[in-house]
């Protein structure tokens, strides 16, 4: 009952393993599919009957856990998200995200990012901190919507992949984690934005930022991250000006 | 091998995982606690569910009306004292989580909103969006990174549990990205590694979603109550599974077959209305909308699909707006997916296996009967699901017994001593062995992925919607025949770098000790209760002999053993569960009673 496949797409996928092989090369594989059929589908396929040593990450094939962001045709995309069928006739180069070091064939390193999270001190720091006995804080949909499309982000990397910046200097703290700053800052709940400071100014922080505008062009979530940057941008420079107001009335 | 000591370790690093890291951390400050997770934790499968969380909050509502819904909707199959210490914890948890920042969508006036969910008969679904477990965890995934004591392992998968001196004290973790194992010992352990539901072929379930954590606790003597009540969620895409939410039928979506006619009120579910309206038809509970499905496939009235029979999600009547503002997730879904416009065109949809109600056996305080172990979330049997969980019912059950075993284990840490870590690191490498066997073993065997596929048909067969005795007991057959095959399987990968072709196949090996318990469990349960539903003569609830939860017991190369154990009732005896006008009759004649 299920679908034949009868039509074919050849998947050129990098391979690469640091036990055997010296350099990363591309191997092809004659994919079956179907119209219903992802990139990620595909990559399955091949693990399951043709080499299970073909390495990649995933889980929830609905756009939404970020595991699976790869290079498909050289622009960075979610492999559960892109159909082969848009795809045809091929072939496709499947290729691991741009800018992060190669574990294993599609595999990379995502600590560097991790941290760069980390870094911003992404929890709420209440402006008016009460017990939970009082009951929620009130927001309206209007302060709400200030950050939310920031709170949407889920991870995946892409826009590392793009951002020419990050491919030149590894430090900068690039779009996403800029962009879950902003979800804090922008916050009407939360008082914390002088602790972040640092984050946003610092050396590999928001001024790194040439506004290339690529990161939001390749964001699956809509999240927009270089108007969070820019937000930063308008934030940081308002507050050099008002320490330097205050450096001066000081004096 | 590398040793890490710890005073806690918790497996898994969803939604239950860190909820509980972070309760822990705050109880017990002084103690380091080891979180582990095979996938990033915000990877974790909490992140796909849309739908919401539950806690009362409208004046019109009550713990009680809460309780009620919950305890009927399991078909009196929960723990009743349970039931009551959880519907009154889940509205502080919401507002924790409130309070961390979770997103919560809000009233104009901006308080907290809630919405309609299947079998809640008041709304109180707390909901961000279509996104509420991506908010959650990624809300608790966040601010567990202020707690310094929080030690996390991303991507550490773990293969066994260390149990010496009768407790348990530790895992066994294999690197994923360097394929070398490590021992962390710890003197309270946390299980809170999701479900089982990729033990079917097609299900909502993400690929990490394979019962490991019960398969371990299982194996090492602590029972697994009541895994025949696999939950079918009624709306998912023929062959990948992935969910169409319920949000979809409150907006006030239809289900056709292929006819055109809304078959549900031939199944006690009507009357065929055209509003919306809570247990009515299209909003009836789970388990009846998937039963439904099941008759209209044999009756010839659905439409065929590539990937096999399916009913009809009609939104046509919605209209493009409103299907676009207020289900935009399904639209996107149909659109890209299938091909289909569901402003124009009805979508094909089918049931799917979306739930494990039963798991590891734990008290009502989240520990387990093996001292020093307990279990929160999907992967644990805490009583509150019964035969049927509710949804929205689960992400509040993370909330709520996450944090519960938090403490718990934080308590148990601090008033017990270490343990021989001789013995222990000798057990460790004593695993480390038996994976490297497999990882080792030579030869053209089979392949794991073809016996996990012969795995997923059976259950599908003898333990789907509904249950037919022989065919459930060759179920049972054809897993033993699986797993005599499976200590003969071998890899195409014999790195250690990142091999997922590794793990997969000792997921295998979780996944069929777990699905041999769920078939032996639905055999002998002779009797329709729930999600367990059978036709070889046991159509009716039977509370005589099985007012009881199921208890699956591990025997090493045997099937397991299936006892059964009572259930706690304080203040519900057993109903009738009713929907529909039906519904509205009974709980008339409730009232005239009362
Ligand atoms: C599509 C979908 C929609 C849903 N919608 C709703 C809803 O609207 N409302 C609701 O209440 N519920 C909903 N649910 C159910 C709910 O989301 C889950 O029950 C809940 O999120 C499970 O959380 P958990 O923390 O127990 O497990 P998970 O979030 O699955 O986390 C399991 C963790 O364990 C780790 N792990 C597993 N095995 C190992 C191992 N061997 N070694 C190391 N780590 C391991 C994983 O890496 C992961 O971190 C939905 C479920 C699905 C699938
Ligand atoms: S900002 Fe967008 S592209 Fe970047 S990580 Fe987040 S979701 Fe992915
Ligand atoms: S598999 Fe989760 S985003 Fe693709």
């Amino acid at each position: 009952m299920t679908e034949r496949a009868d039509k074919t797409i050849e998947l050129r996928v990098l391979r690469y393993n640091p036990e055997a092989d010296e350099k990363p090369h591309h191997q092809s594989f004659t994919v079956p599919y179907t119209s219903d059929m992802s990139v990620l589908q595909g990559l399955q396929w091949i693990k399951d009957t043709v080499d299970g040593s073909l390495t990649y990450r995933w889980s929830c094939r609905m756009a939404i856990c970020g595991s699976c962001g790869m290079m498909i045709n050289a622009e960075p995309k979610l492999a559960c998200h892109t159909l082969l069928r848009d795809l045809a006739p091929g072939p496709v180069t499947v290729e691991p995200l741009n800018h992060f070091p190669i574990e294993r064939d599609l595999v990379v390193t995502v600590d560097d990012f991790v941290k760069k999270i980390e870094s911003v001190t992404p929890w709420l720091i209440p402006k008016h901190p009460k017990p939970v006995s009082e009951g929620p804080y009130n927001q309206t949909p209007a302060q709400l919507a200030a950050y939310e499309n920031f709170s949407a982000c889920i991870n995946c990397m892409l826009c590392y992949a793009a951002c020419p910046q990050y491919g030149e200097n590894p430090k900068f703290i690039g779009p996403a984690a800029m962009a879950i700053l902003q979800r804090y800052d922008g916050d009407s709940r939360d008082g914390g934005s002088a602790l972040r400071i640092d984050a946003v100014h610092g050396e590999d922080g928001v001024w790194g930022c040439t506004a290339v505008g690529a990161c939001s062009d390749v964001c699956p979530k809509a999240v927009d991250p270089m108007h969070a940057v820019n937000q930063n941008k308008m934030n940081t420079a308002l507050d050099y000006f008002l320490r330097f107001l205050k450096k001066r009335d000081a004096k | 091998m590398e040793h890490i000591e710890a005073d806690i370790l918790i497996l898994g690093a969803g939604g239950a995982g860190l909820r509980a890291a972070i309760a822990a951390a705050e109880a017990a400050p002084g103690l380091s606690i080891a979180l582990v997770s095979k996938v990033y934790p915000m990877r974790s499968h909490t992140v796909a569910a849309e739908g919401g969380s539950a806690g009362v909050l409208k004046d019109t509502d009550s713990l009680q009306a809460h309780f009620d819904d919950t305890v009927s909707g399991g078909d009196w199959l929960c723990e009743q004292d349970v039931v009551e210490f959880f519907v009154e914890h889940c509205t502080p948890e919401m507002i924790q989580l409130e309070h961390w920042g979770c997103p919560w969508s809000r009233k104009p006036d901006g308080d907290i909103a809630v919405r309609r969910f299947g079998g809640m008969k008041i709304a109180r679904t707390w909901f961000a969006a279509d996104r509420t477990g991506f908010h959650i965890l990624h809300t608790l995934f966040q601010t567990a990174m202020k707690y310094p004591s929080i030690k996390r392992l991303d991507e550490f998968f773990c293969t066994d549990l260390l149990v010496d001196d009768g407790r348990a004290q530790g895992a066994v973790l294999l690197s994923l990205s360097t394929g070398e194992f490590t021992a962390v010992t710890a003197r309270a352990v946390i299980i809170a590694t999701g479900g089982a539901g990729r033990v079917y072929p097609q299900n909502t379930n993400g690929g990490i979603v394979t019962g490991d954590g019960m398969a371990l606790a299982f194996r090492h003597g602590v029972p697994l109550r009541d895994l025949e009540f696999m939950q079918y969620h009624p709306t998912c895409m023929p062959g990948s599974g992935v969910l169409f939410t319920e949000g979809a039928r409150g907006e006030g979506g239809f289900l056709r077959n292929k006819d055109g006619y809304r078959y549900l009120q031939d199944y006690g579910l009507g009357p065929a209305l055209p509003e919306p309206r809570n247990k009515f038809m299209e909003l009836g509970p789970r388990d009846r909308l998937s039963q439904a499905f099941w008759h209209e496939e044999r009756k010839g009235r659905t439409v065929e699909t590539p990937h096999g029979a399916a009913v009809l999600l009609d939104l046509t009547h919605l209209g493009r707006d409103k299907i676009i503002e207020r289900l935009p997730q399904i639209y996107d879904l149909a659109k890209d997916y299938m091909g289909v416009d569901a402003a124009e065109q009805p979508i094909p949809v089918r049931p799917a296996v979306h739930y494990t109600m039963g798991g590891i056996l734990v008290d009502g305080r989240t520990a387990a009967p093996l001292p020093g172990l307990y279990a929160a979330g999907e992967c644990s049997s805490v009583g509150i699901h019964g035969a049927n969980r509710l949804g929205s019912n689960s992400l509040a059950e993370l909330s709520v017994f996450g944090r519960v075993a938090g403490e718990q284990a934080a308590a148990f840490a601090q008033g017990s001593s270490n343990g021989d870590t001789g013995r222990l690191l000798d057990q460790a490498r004593a695993a480390e062995s038996r994976a490297l066997a497999l990882l080792n073993r030579q030869g053209k065997g089979e392949r794991h992925t073809a016996l996990r596929d012969e795995m997923t048909a059976a259950m599908e067969r003898g333990c789907g919607i509904y249950r037919l005795g022989d065919e459930t007991q060759q179920t049972c057959d054809t897993l033993a025949d699986l797993k005599k095959r499976y200590a003969d399987v071998t890899l195409d990968d014999h790195n250690r770098v990142w091999n997922t072709d590794w793990t997969t196949a000792i997921e295998l090996g979780f996944q069929l000790d777990v699905a041999e318990a769920i078939a032996y469990s639905a055999l002998d349960r002779k009797e329709s209760r729930g999600a367990h539903q059978r036709l070889d003569g046991y159509e009716n609830r039977d509370d005589e002999r099985y007012l009881a939860h199921s208890l699956a017991h591990y025997r090493d190369g045997a099937a397991p053993e299936i006892t059964y154990a009572p259930v706690t009732i304080t203040k519900s005896t057993p109903g009738q569960r009713a929907y529909g006008e039906a519904g509205v009759k009974l709980e008339e004649a409730k009232h005239k009673h009362d």
